[in-house]
């Protein structure tokens, strides 16, 4: 279904007006969506308060710009390396508990105006190897996917999810994920939208007693784009690694902003976030560890790292813990810095050339991120995508 | 091989070669010696190319190049290496790694085919083998919590690797015991040959004892102050610097 060209939060509400008698799923949670969006806006947009979440991003250009609404799913899945069981959202329209539209904008957008996503479950105690979700955005198109992954006792799955694209789309994906008792979910994510468009990523995961979420997000696209992970940790012992990369250059802004929750106790949580920027390009991470009064033995840590390449680039960091209780080992730092001279000079005093030089000293700077994926072949298709990013630079 | 004609440099404010004539022909080693803040240091990395010094007088010939108008990765290409006195190091770039790019990036500027990680491992293990370096040495990271001795054997290496034609070593001899100063001197004088020259920075004779230089010359507030034979090295050992500062004043 298409309709006209539309903007602003107005335009997308005016979207939903027409759309939604064909919409699939319960009426009354896309009608609830669209009051929560009528209510929040576009953070930064027509609204002028702006929530803490979104101090550092405002989706003002997105707010500016016209759009149309797609004829497509905007995403293709491949099964071939997997054996979990696969449902279209258009076919099988649940709306899960976990994400918050009454909170969350963009997530108030999706939920009002969702076609299609990717439903994935794997039955207890299956290895379901490895399934890939390939996204692609064009034109002035909207996308909206609902994705939801669930793992049920003993499972394992990997999901790799590449975005790429041209134009000035928008792409706002939601992803409900849970991870049933001892399973194991690796969600690899490598963004290379068009730095002209717009990419936003909301995923909620709930990991029960001795599961595991480990995330790996490398973002290279997108004018705008933000990678938002709510993570509870349910049960003990549940672990959650939500690392990554950003790469951007020119006046791209990219938000990576995480709310870990240790709701039982001996839970571990692991975020490492690089950030490499160049020409007039920002970077913002968000991160804040919630540990409940029962959470004992806590274990979460937390770094962000920026590499500045560029006087004009600059990088936001608000690291955040809430912990209320006395046994926990919470740790975060940030560091910021640029390339460094006497390294540069040591490689070229080798016969290294300057951009080679420089190329060699990117990669050892991302090497702490990009080295906690642990699938070889995963790994060195995302070290590709950076020595890709790299020689753009130079070129 | 090399000369070097009145050459002046500063780092910010501070001018620290005051006027430097040293001329070294093919095939001969010469010490430099001199006392703390006397800027051999600084000579090692003008002639290397570092950019925060700026040259701001003379002129620099090597094998008839002007080799102040070159970028650092240029004169490297040249044949000329310079054995950092605290080397540097690069956390996450695999020590083989970073020997093979830069062996590779000399090759290609000569025309040279590159060397594949089996060709580069075996010529890698054999040179490692002959400086006593353990093997574990390739596959750690540069540098990175290298002994202070392992980093100057690793420097070492790096010459044996790209056999440059002129080999400026600064200070390579500090911080090692007697059998790991055997294994640097005898590292350069596997290279010595009538197409290689080095220049010696360092403070003591024993490096001296076992890489008997052609000339050694003393520098002194950013000039050279005096030039002899291997007999000036035991000289000063004896009696420091003070007769030649005096002798010079």
């Amino acid at each position: 279904m298409s309709i006209a060209q539309h903007t602003g939060a107005a335009g997308f509400l005016a979207c939903y007006d027409a759309l939604k008698d064909a919409l699939p799923g319960d009426p009354a949670v896309r009608s609830a969506a669209a009051e929560s969006f009528r209510r929040l806006g576009l953070p930064g947009g027509t609204s002028a308060r702006r929530a803490e979440a979104w101090k550092y991003t405002s989706l003002r250009p997105v707010a500016e710009m016209a759009f149309m609404t797609p004829t497509d799913a905007g995403f293709t899945v491949d099964l071939t390396g997997s054996t979990a069981a696969f449902s279209r959202f258009a076919a099988d329209p649940v709306f899960g508990p976990l994400p918050r539209p009454d909170r969350d904008p963009l997530v108030a957008l999706n939920t009002m105006l969702a076609e299609d996503g990717a439903i994935l479950r794997v039955p207890s105690g299956l290895d379901a190897g490895i399934v890939r979700i390939d996204s692609r955005g064009h034109g002035t198109n909207t996308f909206h996917p609902r994705h939801a992954i669930h793992l049920d006792a003993g499972a394992k799955l990997t999901v790799l999810e590449t975005t790429s694209g041209t134009g000035t789309s928008l792409y706002n994906v939601v992803t409900e994920i849970t991870v049933g008792p001892g399973a194991h979910l690796t969600h690899i994510r490598l963004q290379d939208a068009s730095t002209e468009g717009f990419h936003f990523a909301t995923i909620y995961a709930d990991i029960a007693e001795n599961g595991t979420y480990d995330s790996f997000s490398l973002v290279l696209g997108g004018r705008i784009a933000r990678t938002e992970i709510h993570a509870r940790l349910a049960g003990p012992h549940a672990v959650a690694h939500m690392n990554g990369a950003q790469l951007l250059t020119g006046n791209q802004h990219a938000d990576f902003s995480s709310i870990v929750r240790h709701d039982a106790p001996s839970c571990t949580s692991r975020q490492t976030i690089k950030n490499v920027l160049n020409g007039r390009s920002r970077g913002v991470f968000q991160g804040r560890i919630e540990v409940a009064r029962d959470a004992q033995k806590t274990d979460g840590y937390q770094m962000n790292q920026a590499l500045l390449l560029s006087p004009d680039a600059e990088i936001d960091s608000k690291p955040e813990l809430e912990i209320f209780a006395d046994d926990v080992k919470c740790s975060h730092g940030a560091t910021v810095g640029e390339l460094d001279a006497e390294q540069l000079f040591y490689l070229r005093s080798r016969g290294v050339p300057e951009d080679a030089a420089r190329a060699i000293l990117v990669r050892a700077f991302l090497t702490g991120a990009l080295d906690l994926v642990t699938d070889d072949a995963i790994r060195s298709e995302l070290e590709q995508r950076v020595d890709a990013w790299w020689e753009r630079q130079a070129a | 091989m090399l000369e070097i004609r009145g050459l002046a440099a500063s780092i910010g404010e501070k001018q620290i070669l005051q006027g430097i004539d040293l001329t070294v022909p093919d095939g001969e080693v010469h010490a430099i010696m001199g006392p703390n803040g006397s800027g051999k240091s600084t000579l090692g990395y003008v002639l290397s190319g570092r950019e925060d010094y700026t040259v701001n007088g003379g002129s620099v010939l090597f094998n008839g190049l002007d080799l102040l108008d070159m970028a650092p990765e240029a004169r490297a290409a040249a044949g000329v290496f310079l054995a950092f006195q605290a080397p540097i190091e690069l956390p996450g770039v695999n020590n083989a790694n970073f020997l093979r790019t830069a062996l590779n990036a000399i090759r290609r500027a000569h025309g040279e085919s590159e060397l594949d990680a089996v060709q580069f491992l075996k010529l890698a293990r054999a040179e490692t083998k002959r400086l006593a370096m353990p093997d574990d040495m390739l596959k750690r990271n540069v540098n990175v919590g290298f002994s202070g001795g392992e980093k100057k054997r690793n420097e070492v290496l790096q010459m044996a690797l790209l056999r440059p034609s002129l080999a400026i070593l600064d200070e390579t001899d500090s911080g090692l015991d007697i059998d790991a100063l055997k294994i640097v001197a005898d590292g350069v004088n596997a290279l010595r040959s009538p197409t290689f020259s080095a220049l010696v920075i360092t403070h003591h004779q024993r490096l001296l004892d076992h890489l008997v230089p052609n000339r050694v010359h003393v520098l002194a507030r950013g000039r050279i102050i005096r030039s002899g034979g291997p007999e000036l090295a035991r000289e000063l050992e004896k009696s420091g610097y003070a007769d030649v500062l005096a002798e010079a004043a």
